[in-house]
């Protein structure tokens, strides 16, 4: 790519609608995840605040804006505002790289998977920094969970991916999609079966939601590594937490789903789609499970995902080598 | 190896009398008071009432079914229970509180940053209910003996439907009036009398 005047300009504007989209996303989530949770165990959820509680998330926002910063006296003062700004930046920079539709990406790269991948491990420096600068017990130890969580299941989510790598030879995400165009047997949930399986397991995990959400753990960490954030620090945490979410769902969308390939009328409305399908479908696991417990995540990694995933890899290439 | 440093680890036991005190916590005023904006803010805050997750006693049990299928204070945003103390707005002291738990709850408080709101709730968090009588050496006599309370809702326990109210209360103490309907069957008996 080689840089010039253009390529600047097409950049900003593709971070500028980057950003509108996450604070779109955190708005309509926000109110989606409670009306699920409400749905799921038979009650309205928001009601009042506007048709349907439409306006809850923005009574929030306007709400943690307005709270009162606390810091404590003991901490680090420079880690613990580094870490909520810290978790949002890697964001952008991830977002560049997905292709929305066939002429819609931020970025046009040809290692897409692999900048994706890569940025996905600041997350959980951002959350290191932000529970080892709070100087809290419980923020350290939400803080270290979240390391071991997300250096285990990044491994299983490398092999099912690196499945799709195998098959289509590139880790370029829009000759990805490309290959899935077409009904719906071409996409690569039915060729990869398996793979799919596992990345829906690591998603629950990379993200920190439950049934894998031990680094908040309320009932035993009172919040995990956002205990001592009040008003933006958190609502940070928090806006971070919905993005990882909405780019497991993208990403799960783009390598999987077909991208923005539909019955009827292919195009970029199809890849949002899939992505809200996808979300629901976690807010959905949220309010199903109770949370596992900490050597019960890892046995899932270590014992099951890790081999399964050798195991995906290896038909994978068998089949490629012998058809 | 240093010795422990007993002092920290002693907790609150033997000087339990002397930490029963109104809590030291003060609210400044504005910098900048702009009305119309302060107008938007505390709309917002009194949309978005998040609990504190703290209950004491008896009365938990009808804070938690508020927040359950049948009465649901999510329908006016505030089921959103915050475990951390940095991230709630209104404290819940639901039940009892003893001598021996007064200095936490009024650490609790002061934890919980401004605009913060306490709500007691039930006789005993109001002004010890059963536990007022003579030679009662436990219990604390209200609440507001040590934080300032905003809101009193009575019974033993109150109805659900009353700590609702409650939660109205507050958000007619911010906002200058009530955004929703009065209950029907309420409203009538009043008129009756």
């Amino acid at each position: 790519m080689d840089i010039n005047l253009w390529s600047v300009i097409k950049l900003l504007v593709a971070l500028g609608a980057i950003i509108a989209l996450l604070i779109a996303n955190s708005v309509v989530m926000v109110w989606l995840e409670r009306k699920v949770a409400g749905f799921v165990q038979r009650r309205p959820g928001p009601y009042a605040v506007g048709p349907q509680g439409m306006l809850q998330t923005i009574a929030d926002t306007v709400k943690l804006l307005s709270k009162q910063i606390v810091i404590p006296g003991s901490s680090d003062r420079f880690l613990f505002l580094l870490g909520p700004v810290l978790c949002m930046f890697p964001m952008f920079i991830m977002f560049l790289a997905i292709p929305y539709g066939p002429w819609l990406t931020g970025l046009e790269i040809n290692l897409g998977l692999l900048l994706i991948l890569a940025f996905s491990g600041l997350e959980s420096l951002a959350v290191l920094v932000g529970g080892w600068g709070s100087n809290n017990k419980y923020s350290l130890i939400g803080a270290a969970r979240t390391v071991s969580q997300s250096v285990a299941y990044e491994i299983p989510l490398l092999l099912a991916i690196l499945a799709l790598a195998f098959m289509t030879g590139t880790l370029n995400l829009t000759v990805i999609t490309e290959a899935q165009t077409g009904w719906f047997w071409h996409w690569n949930i039915f060729r990869q079966p398996l793979a799919f399986l596992i990345f829906i397991i690591t998603c629950f995990g990379e993200t920190n939601r439950a049934p894998f959400d031990l680094p908040e753990g309320e009932s035993e960490l009172t919040g995990g590594y956002h205990t001592e954030y009040s008003g933006m620090g958190f609502a940070l945490f928090f806006m971070a937490e919905y993005t990882s979410m909405m780019l497991v769902s993208f990403l799960a969308a783009v390598l999987f789903l077909g991208g923005s390939s539909g019955p009827i009328g292919n195009g970029v409305w199809w890849t949002f789609l899939k992505m809200g399908a996808f979300m629901t479908f976690m807010m959905w696991v949220r309010w199903t499970f109770p949370r596992v417990r900490f050597d019960q995540l890892l046995n899932i990694n270590w014992k099951w995902l890790m081999p399964l995933g050798l195991l995906n890899l290896w038909l994978t290439a068998m089949a490629i080598k012998v058809f | 190896m240093a010795s422990p440093d007993t002092s920290q680890m002693s907790g609150a036991g033997p000087q339990t009398g002397a930490l029963i005190t109104p809590t030291q916590c003060e609210i400044h005023p504005p910098l900048i008071d702009i009305k119309p904006l302060n107008y938007v803010f505390d709309v917002g805050r009194a949309m978005s009432i998040w609990p504190l997750t703290f209950g004491l006693a008896c009365c938990a049990i009808e804070m938690m079914s508020v927040s359950m299928a049948r009465w649901d204070m999510a329908r006016f945003g505030a089921e959103v229970f915050r475990p951390s103390a940095r991230q709630a707005d209104l404290m819940l002291v639901a039940g009892t509180v003893t001598k021996k738990f007064a200095p936490l709850v009024k650490r609790l408080y002061e934890q919980m940053p401004a605009p913060k709101y306490v709500l007691a709730m039930g006789n005993c968090a109001i002004s010890g209910g059963p536990f007022k009588f003579e030679g009662n050496y436990s219990v604390l006599e209200g609440v507001d003996q040590i934080v300032p309370v905003d809101v009193y809702v009575p019974g033993c326990p109150p109805r659900p439907e009353a700590l609702l109210e409650g939660i109205f209360a507050i958000q007619k103490k911010l906002v200058g009036c009530r955004f929703w309907p009065e209950p029907q069957a309420v409203a009538e008996k009043g008129a009756d009398k």
